[in-house]
Parts: structure tokens; C-alpha cells; sequence
């Protein structure tokens, strides 16, 4: 019987948390998914949203969330709850691009936050991605660019692309595909990965068509 | 001091005409009299009459409306002004003060000459004044309202007890006309025919029963002022000015364990113009050191022009902010930083857009949360543990679909999309007292969708009303 997918351990990679950790109310990242610190991120595809809430939920500080106000399609916190507690968000509503950067810079450079995500409708230039990057490293915080396909600034530590991908066996329903598609100071890479809500904890998984027991895949 | 036409003073004051003057209020339906100059009253009018009457009497009168709270804050004012003489002094109505000169005559050359000083300055204010003198509040009342200063208690009608009107009557049908008939009165029938509040007045009036005067609490006021007396227009003059002025104002907070919420900081230039800046603070805070950058950014928009050559910084509103140890990295130091982080980022978004999420009590999924400004609210915990709902949620965007079950494809923003797994439904009411124009549909049967291209979708069905939204995106 194909139970539940077993982790795939690529080498190098610590994973399976012991029990201490997952008790904790956050538990540290598997290492290719760890932010570096006091550097600006960037991340696109339609599963962006989940996976700044997953870097939120394993920061283990508070994180400050810049919208603009007219955006559509916000925030919902009880759907938040899956990854964290509300109550560790701050949210800023600015007017326009211009203001969100401002406070994305004030508040990276005042390193009280662990988290600084930023949602980005127009493509940054280099300039303005530089000074966030100055910010995040004067102040000592992370920074992650919500930023829509194709957007992505010259100055972002890494880019990823995150997308939810069906798990058309198993009953489970959180998988999703993280794809580092730059990175200045690593490889670039891809993985299947899988949030667990109980334990607060992401699980590198096989990808379906290569998981043991899993015959008979279409395509 | 008893003011006799405070009102219509007062009106007069700012802006005064010839001839027969009253003020009017509305009582009832009627508008009747409210307060006359002497013109109008030698003209043969009197207060409560009505409006309509008085003109028929004299139709020159010329009159405005009452406002009864612009009187009580000039009383307040006079209040304050009247300290010059001695420093009990308190509000006697709505248009009089009672002054505790007893200890404080002496420094005016004795009582006859604080009189006429009160006398005189009160004249030149433009305002009618009546003094009464009394050994208590009762007997001063009395000859300021119904004699002289120095007229003898006992020729004074019985109405100057401070009674009401139908005892007075009944007094005065009983042949007790004056406050003398009544103190030769024997004591116990009175009390039995009238009440003990008579005899507590009479009393009062004659000195027998203290009454205190109780002196208003003084505000405590945190405004400064700085003049300079060369103009000055480089930013960081003028930041230096402002540490100045806050240095002074910390040590004022301090003393009263608050602190500032709301700081006000009004720039007058050589050429009168006046600019403001207004600083608005997440958490109360009294550190000079820390609340100088703050106004950085304000000042910096500053226009000065030809110069400021006066500065004026005012706490308009402010918080009890207890004493506190310090340590090194306690919670209060951590909450302290966020509160200023927030106050920093609030002068530049303004500080309402600086939000958090509260949970809120409520399954209609638009409402289980509420967002509140986060200078003025606490973190909260408590959410409902529901069954998943999206990441991310927007207004129901309408797909062409039928039928109760699912489609198995979809057109959802240009994208063709197949249905993989659906599960649900999940049957949600809407909350019937409330009217809400989005739930005017009826119920709704949410589902959560995951299609085969990988998005998951939060969709309902209308069953009252068919069709088929998207509503939410998980991931």
C-alpha cells in the first residue's frame, strides 16, 4: 500500500526534525530554503503568497507585511493560521510603489523585524533595488519581494519561483514546487516540498513521478 | 462677583450695537429671551419672554441666538482671571464666581478697595457686575444677587436663601417676607412645614453652616514657546530649537508620569504666516533624545520662508506612562522599538495604515477578521480553528458554471482550468441581522477546488440563487 510519501534526503540536507524542534512554535528551515539574513529575496509564481507565509512562520520574530492599499485579493489571516499566529503581522497599506520601498527601507534598516515582505506591482530598477539591499544589510533583516512573473530586480540575493503542484495520489494537499532560479551566492535548484500544518515544519518530498510504490503515473 | 447679563456681554463684547439687544434660545417651540442689555430692558422687556411679544414691544430690538457653552468657556476664562485677586475661587452658577478673599484682602489695601478693584476691572472688560460680601457663600450670594455688598442680611427677601420658587411663595403668603422674619421664626415648625433645606440655607446665610469654596483643578498644560530673536531657516537650527523646547517639555511629562501621544509644533515665520507640524506617536514615549528624529521628516517639509522666529511645541494629547526599569533587552525595551518603528513609518504612510489582524467573532469568512490600527491596538490572540480557508481573498469573481456539483472545467481569469479533487461543501448562512449587500444571494456551498494545473481555488455555489464565484486562492 503506497502510504504517506517518505522524505527524500538530498545529500547534505538535514532533515526529519527531532521531536524538540517540532514542539517549538517554529522550527528552522531545511537548509537550501534558509534566507539569507540581512539580504533582499525575491519570489513569483502563484505560490508566492505561501511561500513568504512559510518563511514568516519559520523566522520566529515579528514580520512587517507592505501592501498598497488599492491591491486586490488580500491578506486573509485565518487561512494564515495554517502557517502562523496572526498576531506576529504587522501590516503597512501605502498609497503607491514609491511608499512601500520608503517603508520597506525603514524597516529593514531598523533590523527589529525578522521579516520584511514587500509586494511589488511595478518592476523595481537597479537603483531601488540596491538601496533596499543597502537597507537589509545596514539593518541586519531579511527582506522578501512578493514580485509578479518576470519582474525580478538585478540587485535580489535569490529569485524563486513557487507554484502548487497536485498531488494527484495521496490524499494530502499542500504540495508545492520551489524553484531557485537565481541565487548569487549558491546554486541554483528545484524542490518538492510540503508544508506540514501539525508540526509547523516543511518536508522536502520526491516529486510524484519518482516516489517508490507510486506505478502507473500519467505521462 | 455675579455677573448679571454675562451673555449678551459677552456677545456685545465682540461685536457691539446700539440700541435694545437679547440674546434668544429656544425653548420648547417658542424662542423666548435669553439675556438683555440695559437698552432692552428699559424698553420695558424681560428675560423668558417671547421673542415674538418683544418685537411687537420694541421693534428695534435686534437679537441673535444663544450659545450657552461658549458662555460657560468665557465664565472658565474669567474664572482663571479672577485668581489675580486670591487663589480660591470657583464657578457660582452659570454666571458667577465665588471668591475665598478671606487672608487675601489685605494685600489689595482691605476689602473696600478689593471691591472697587474688582469693580473697576470688571468695567473695563465691558461686563455688568454685582458684588455681594458675606461672611460665607450663602450670605455673598444674597447681597450680590438682591442687595449691596454691605446691605444687612435681614432686610433681604426671603427669596436671596437660594429657595425654590414655591417655597418662597409660600413663604411670603405666610407673612415671612424677609430673611430677618425668618430667623426670629421659631425653628422647629419650619423644619416640619419645609424640609431641613430651608433651615441648611438660612443657615449658610448666616453663617452658621460652612459651605467651602472649592477652587477648579487646573489643567496641566504642556505647551512651550520659544522666541528667538533672530529668525532662523537652516534645518538643523531649527532642530536644534525644537530639542531645546522638548528638553524642557520631558522633565514636565515626567512629573506627571505621562507621556506624549500627539505633539503639535507650530513655526511662526517673521512674516506671520504659521506652519504646523504634527507628530503622532504609536506608543507614549517622554525621551527627548528619542522623540527629536522623529520630527525630522515633518520639519524637513517645513517652508520657512523669510525665517521662524517662534517656535511653539504643545503635547495635545497625552497617556499615563508609568516609571519603569530599565534593562537591557526586556520585553518593554522591544516593545518600545516597535512602537517606534511604527511611529516612524506612520509619519510616512500615516499611522492609522500601520495595521494589524484581530480575530473577530464571526463564520462569514469576510468577517472573522477585523484590522485595526496597531499604535491603538494590542496583539491578539484566540483565532478559531476553522475548517482551511484561503491564503488570499477576494471578492467573488463569477465563472460560468451550473449545477450543484463542481464543474469539471472552469475559465477562471483566462486560464482553462480542470477540476483534479474537490472537496466540500462547506455550507455557510449568511448572518440574517446584518444586512449585507454581498450575501444578498443567499447561502453558500464553499468548495475547495485543486485543479489539475496546480492552483487551488476556494469556490462557492449560490443554491438559492445559481451560480458559481471564486472567492479565494490557497497558496
Amino acid at each position: 500500500m503506497p502510504g504517506r510519501p517518505r522524505a527524500f534526503r538530498p545529500p547534505g540536507v538535514c532533515l526529519g526534525p527531532p521531536a524538540a524542534y517540532i514542539a517549538r512554535m517554529f522550527a528552522p528551515l531545511p537548509d537550501p530554503f534558509q534566507l539569507r539574513p540581512a539580504r533582499v529575496h525575491e519570489v513569483c509564481g502563484p505560490g508566492a503568497t505561501a511561500f513568504a507565509a512559510i518563511m514568516a512562520a519559520c523566522s520566529g520574530g515579528d514580520i512587517l507585511w507592505i501592501g498598497e492599499a488599492w491591491q486586490a485579493g488580500a491578506l486573509h489571516p485565518p487561512g494564515l493560521v495554517a502557517f502562523l499566529d496572526p498576531a506576529r503581522l504587522l501590516l503597512a497599506r501605502t498609497e503607491n510603489q514609491t511608499d512601500s520601498l520608503a517603508v520597506a527601507e525603514e524597516a529593514l534598516r531598523d533590523g527589529g523585524l525578522a521579516l520584511v515582505v514587500i509586494e511589488i506591482t511595478r518592476p523595481l530598477d537597479l537603483r531601488q533595488g540596491r538601496r533596499l539591499q543597502l537597507a537589509a544589510q545596514a539593518g541586519g533583516a531579511t527582506g522578501l519581494c512578493l514580485i509578479p512573473e518576470g519582474m525580478g530586480s538585478n540587485a535580489a540575493e535569490t529569485r524563486w519561483h513557487a507554484a502548487p503542484v497536485l498531488d494527484a495520489h495521496g490524499m494530502d494537499s499542500t504540495p508545492m514546487r520551489w524553484e531557485i532560479k537565481k541565487n548569487k551566492s549558491g546554486t541554483a535548484g528545484a524542490w518538492h516540498v510540503r508544508w506540514d500544518e501539525q508540526a509547523r515544519h516543511l518536508h522536502v518530498v520526491s516529486p510524484a513521478g519518482e516516489r517508490p510504490g507510486s506505478a502507473g503515473l500519467p505521462g | 462677583m455675579w455677573f448679571p447679563r454675562l451673555a449678551s456681554d459677552r456677545a456685545l463684547r465682540g461685536c457691539p450695537v446700539e440700541g435694545p439687544f437679547a440674546l434668544v434660545a429656544r425653548q420648547g417651540n417658542a424662542e423666548r429671551l435669553h439675556c438683555l442689555n440695559i437698552a432692552a430692558e428699559q424698553a420695558g422687556l424681560h428675560r423668558g419672554m417671547g421673542l415674538a411679544d418683544a418685537r411687537a414691544f420694541c421693534p428695534e430690538l435686534i437679537s441673535r441666538p444663544a450659545r450657552p457653552e461658549q458662555d460657560a468657556r468665557f465664565l472658565a476664562a474669567l474664572r482663571r482671571w479672577a485668581t489675580r485677586w486670591c487663589p480660591w475661587v470657583a464657578l457660582e452658577g452659570a454666571d458667577g464666581l465665588v471668591l475665598d478673599i478671606s487672608g487675601a484682602a489685605h494685600l489689595w489695601g482691605g476689602e473696600a478697595a478689593l471691591l472697587e478693584d474688582m469693580r473697576a476691572r470688571t468695567a473695563a472688560l465691558g461686563l455688568a457686575l454685582r458684588l455681594g460680601q458675606g461672611a460665607g457663600r450663602g450670605a455673598a450670594w444674597a447681597r450680590a444677587h438682591f442687595g449691596e455688598p454691605d446691605s444687612p442680611l435681614e432686610t433681604l427677601p426671603v427669596a436671596a436663601l437660594r429657595l425654590e420658587p414655591e417655597t418662597c411663595t409660600t413663604l411670603e403668603r405666610m407673612g415671612l417676607r424677609r430673611i430677618g422674619d425668618l430667623a426670629g421664626a421659631p425653628r422647629a415648625p419650619l423644619a416640619r412645614r419645609f424640609g431641613p433645606a430651608l433651615l441648611m440655607r438660612l443657615d449658610q446665610a448666616l453663617g452658621r453652616l460652612p459651605e467651602p469654596v472649592s477652587p477648579a483643578p487646573e489643567p496641566v498644560h504642556y505647551g512651550l514657546r520659544l522666541s528667538l530673536p533672530e529668525p532662523i531657516g537652516l534645518l538643523s537650527d531649527v532642530m536644534g530649537a525644537t530639542a531645546r523646547l522638548l528638553e524642557a517639555l520631558c522633565p514636565r511629562l515626567q512629573a506627571q508620569e505621562v507621556g506624549a501621544r500627539r505633539l503639535l509644533l507650530s513655526l511662526r515665520r517673521v512674516d506671520q504666516g504659521s506652519q504646523q507640524v504634527e507628530l503622532r506617536l504609536a506608543a507614549p514615549m517622554r525621551d527627548a533624545g528619542r522623540i527629536l528624529p522623529l520630527f525630522e521628516r515633518g520639519l524637513a517639509e517645513v517652508d520657512a520662508g523669510f525665517g521662524i522666529d517662534q517656535l511653539r511645541l504643545e503635547a495635545t494629547l497625552v497617556e499615563p506612562l508609568h516609571m519603569q526599569q530599565s534593562g537591557l533587552n526586556s520585553p518593554a525595551r522591544q516593545d518600545e522599538r516597535r512602537a517606534e518603528l511604527i511611529t516612524r513609518i506612520g509619519t510616512r504612510i500615516g499611522l492609522e495604515n500601520v495595521q494589524r489582524f484581530l480575530p473577530a467573532d464571526s463564520h462569514i469568512p469576510e468577517r472573522a477578521f477585523l484590522i485595526a490600527p496597531a499604535a491603538h491596538s494590542a496583539p491578539e490572540s484566540g483565532w478559531r480553528s476553522t475548517p482551511p480557508r484561503p491564503l488570499r481573498l477576494f471578492a467573488p469573481e463569477p465563472i460560468a458554471a451550473s449545477g450543484a456539483t463542481p464543474p469539471q472545467r472552469f475559465r477562471w481569469r483566462r486560464m482553462l482550468l480542470h477540476t483534479a479533487r474537490a472537496t466540500g461543501p462547506e455550507r455557510i448562512a449568511p448572518e440574517w441581522w446584518l444586512a449585507d449587500e454581498a450575501w444578498q444571494s443567499g447561502m453558500r456551498d464553499y468548495w475547495r477546488i485543486e485543479t489539475r494545473q496546480g492552483r487551488r481555488l476556494w469556490l462557492f455555489h449560490t443554491p438559492q440563487n445559481p451560480g458559481w464565484f471564486v472567492q479565494g486562492e490557497f497558496a
